[in-house]
């Protein structure tokens, strides 16, 4: 089923024709209203009216999370304050938020494309959705929220937390399309089981999971043990939240990017120059009709290919892999963004040192859990265990309070942790492993 | 009056031990005392030795982290309620044994007590004024 048979199913030729008018007057619009934009087409050498085809994309500059971080808050926002009925951001009590604010327009929109998004998967406006994801400055709720009601479903907006109540809910409402991250479906799944409750034996139908990194296994797994169809979605604040590419139930292969509103490009991520269809790159969006905080070739970090061949399900959008890796060292830690280097910052101000430290990911009992390794050097090292625990104790809960991530903080020898010639190994990540 | 101990970080992990206890004695350096703590994640080891310097710069090299922390050492006769009268004297001028450990000469009748006080040189002046002699650590170390 589509949702929006016109938009969805344009044949190539004319989606480009639509996608260059709306470059075009993106372009024009950003230049005259975002000094930011003004400055980096000048520095480029690029005016608005030398964009003429499609292929003049890669005349345009690029910009980047911490570009979003400089203009903090408002800086990047294309319209009057007055005009933005909502702000969603970034986990960022560091100080590294990155904000983005939405028109009324903007919504709207949103709440479209996430309801393309729920066709896709298969849920209809008879259906009832269960959304775990969280409800707050993260996008992941509401634009979950917004698209289900535009399609005419009915929300149960739980949140997250509060699992066995979730579990309960889940039996008494009887939803047939639950969102949540992968990682929060099959703790879902264990905890129903503690408690009497097979999620497989409810009517439940789709799963829609996003918000952090799964892999196909993961996948079969969750549709085992839930049940059900799991359906990939993606999407990010900088661009719109969920909602940007969905899988569709027919082919579950590959995500639909709703390009109308979306320009996708993948480029080599040392070179900035475009790769080959197929071929892997990064992930750059031009967002071709948001009014709030429209974004020219956001470099994503996220590395896929994309693929233009028609679909079985009738949709003509490209369909970009699911995604394999970042190309930045950015960690998704039970949803939360992480990057090592705010732990390296919380660390220093911790104790006032510059340790070696490495992080190590992995996924127990289906959740994420972080451990921070810091090296003991001669400034922290104390002859009493007290002293000891509390460095450790007083990190964790800075890590907690800073980035809202519970890590467990072990002190290791200095030899411990690896030295490789070049950069540091920061991060182990067992969770690619499985 | 004071006693240099050698504080070791020891990751709980097979062998690391061990591995201290090689280097020292590959640099000829005795061990007179040791003592071990630990919690489920890390040890440490706090060791007197014959040559405390080059035991440090030994191990060091050798990639350990090491503290160096001034202890007391106290003789004691080693009969019953040796350690509880110091304790007693201890304990009512308010001074805090961080930890300690004990160990008794081979030679003689008496036992060598280890401190780790939270104020040391209070600690030395409360033995001293009761007249109970702390060992100065060049016997030590060469006991």
């Amino acid at each position: 089923m589509i949702y929006d048979i016109k938009n969805e199913t344009l044949p190539r030729e004319d989606l480009e024709k639509l996608q260059l008018r709306r470059l075009q007057a993106l372009c024009e619009r950003v230049y005259a209203t975002v000094p930011f934009y003004k400055k980096s087409f000048d520095e480029k050498g690029v005016k608005p009216q030398d964009i003429k085809s499609l292929k003049d994309l890669t005349r345009l500059p690029f910009t980047v999370k911490q570009d979003l971080r400089d203009q903090y808050p408002f800086g990047l926002f294309s319209v009057p304050k007055d005009q933005i009925v909502r702000i969603h951001s970034s986990s960022g009590t560091t100080g590294t938020a990155t904000v983005v604010g939405y028109t009324k327009r903007d919504i709207q929109n949103w709440g479209e494309l996430m309801a393309r998004a729920f066709m896709a998967a298969g849920a209809s406006a008879s259906d009832t959705v269960h959304n775990s994801y969280g409800y707050g400055l993260f996008t992941g709720g509401l634009g979950v929220h917004y698209g289900a009601e535009t399609l005419g479903a009915t929300v149960v907006p739980i949140s997250g937390g509060a699992t066995r109540r979730q579990v309960a809910l889940l039996k008494d409402f009887a939803p047939d399309v639950i969102c949540a991250t992968p990682s929060y479906a099959l703790f879902l799944a264990e905890t129903g089981k503690e408690m009497g409750i097979d999620i497989k034996d409810l009517p439940l139908r789709v799963g829609i999971f996003g918000a952090e990194p799964w892999t196909n296994e993961m996948r079969l797994e969750i549709e085992q043990k839930l049940g059900i169809k799991a359906i990939d979605i993606y999407g990010l604040s900088e661009i719109m939240g969920p909602g940007v590419a969905i899988e569709c139930l027919e082919a579950q292969d590959g995500l639909h990017i709703q390009e109308d509103h979306f320009l996708a490009e993948t480029i080599n991520p040392e070179t900035g120059e475009p790769v080959g269809p197929g071929e892997e790159g990064e992930l750059v969006f031009t967002t071709l009709t948001k009014e709030g905080i429209p974004l020219i070739r956001y470099r994503t970090r996220d590395l896929t290919s994309l693929n233009t061949a028609p679909c079985k399900c009738g949709r003509t959008t490209a369909r970009m892999k699911r995604i394999s890796g970042r190309s930045d060292d950015m960690l998704i830690i039970r949803g939360v963004n992480v990057f090592p280097s705010q732990i390296e910052s919380i660390l220093i101000k911790t104790e006032g040192l510059t340790p070696h430290y490495q992080l190590i990911v992995d996924r127990q009992a289906n959740l994420d859990t972080l451990e921070v390794h810091v090296e003991v050097n001669e400034s922290i090292f104390s002859d009493e265990i007290k002293n000891l625990q509390r460095v450790e104790s007083k990190v964790m809960k800075n890590i907690k309070e800073f980035l809202g991530v519970t890590a467990k903080v072990k002190l290791v020898s200095p030899k411990e942790i690896e030295r490789s010639t070049g950069k540091a190994k920061r991060i182990i990540d067992k969770r690619k492993e499985g | 009056m004071k006693v240099d101990q050698l504080s070791i970080f020891l990751e709980n992990r097979a062998g690391r031990l061990a591995e201290v206890t090689r280097i020292l004695s590959e640099a000829g350096v005795n061990i007179r005392a040791l003592s071990l703590a630990d919690t489920s994640d890390f040890g440490i080891l706090r060791l007197i030795v014959s040559d405390f310097t080059k035991a440090k710069d030994t191990l060091k090299e050798a990639g350990f982290t090491v503290g160096r922390t001034s202890v007391v050492a106290v003789e004691v006769s080693d009969v019953p309620g040796g350690l509880n009268a110091i304790l007693t004297m201890l304990q009512e001028s308010g001074i805090n044994v961080e930890y300690m450990y004990a160990f008794v000469q081979q030679s003689g009748n008496s036992a060598v007590l280890i401190f780790r006080f939270d104020r040391t040189d209070q600690g030395i002046e409360l033995l001293h004024k009761n007249n109970i002699a702390t060992i100065p650590g060049d016997t030590l170390y060469a006991m």
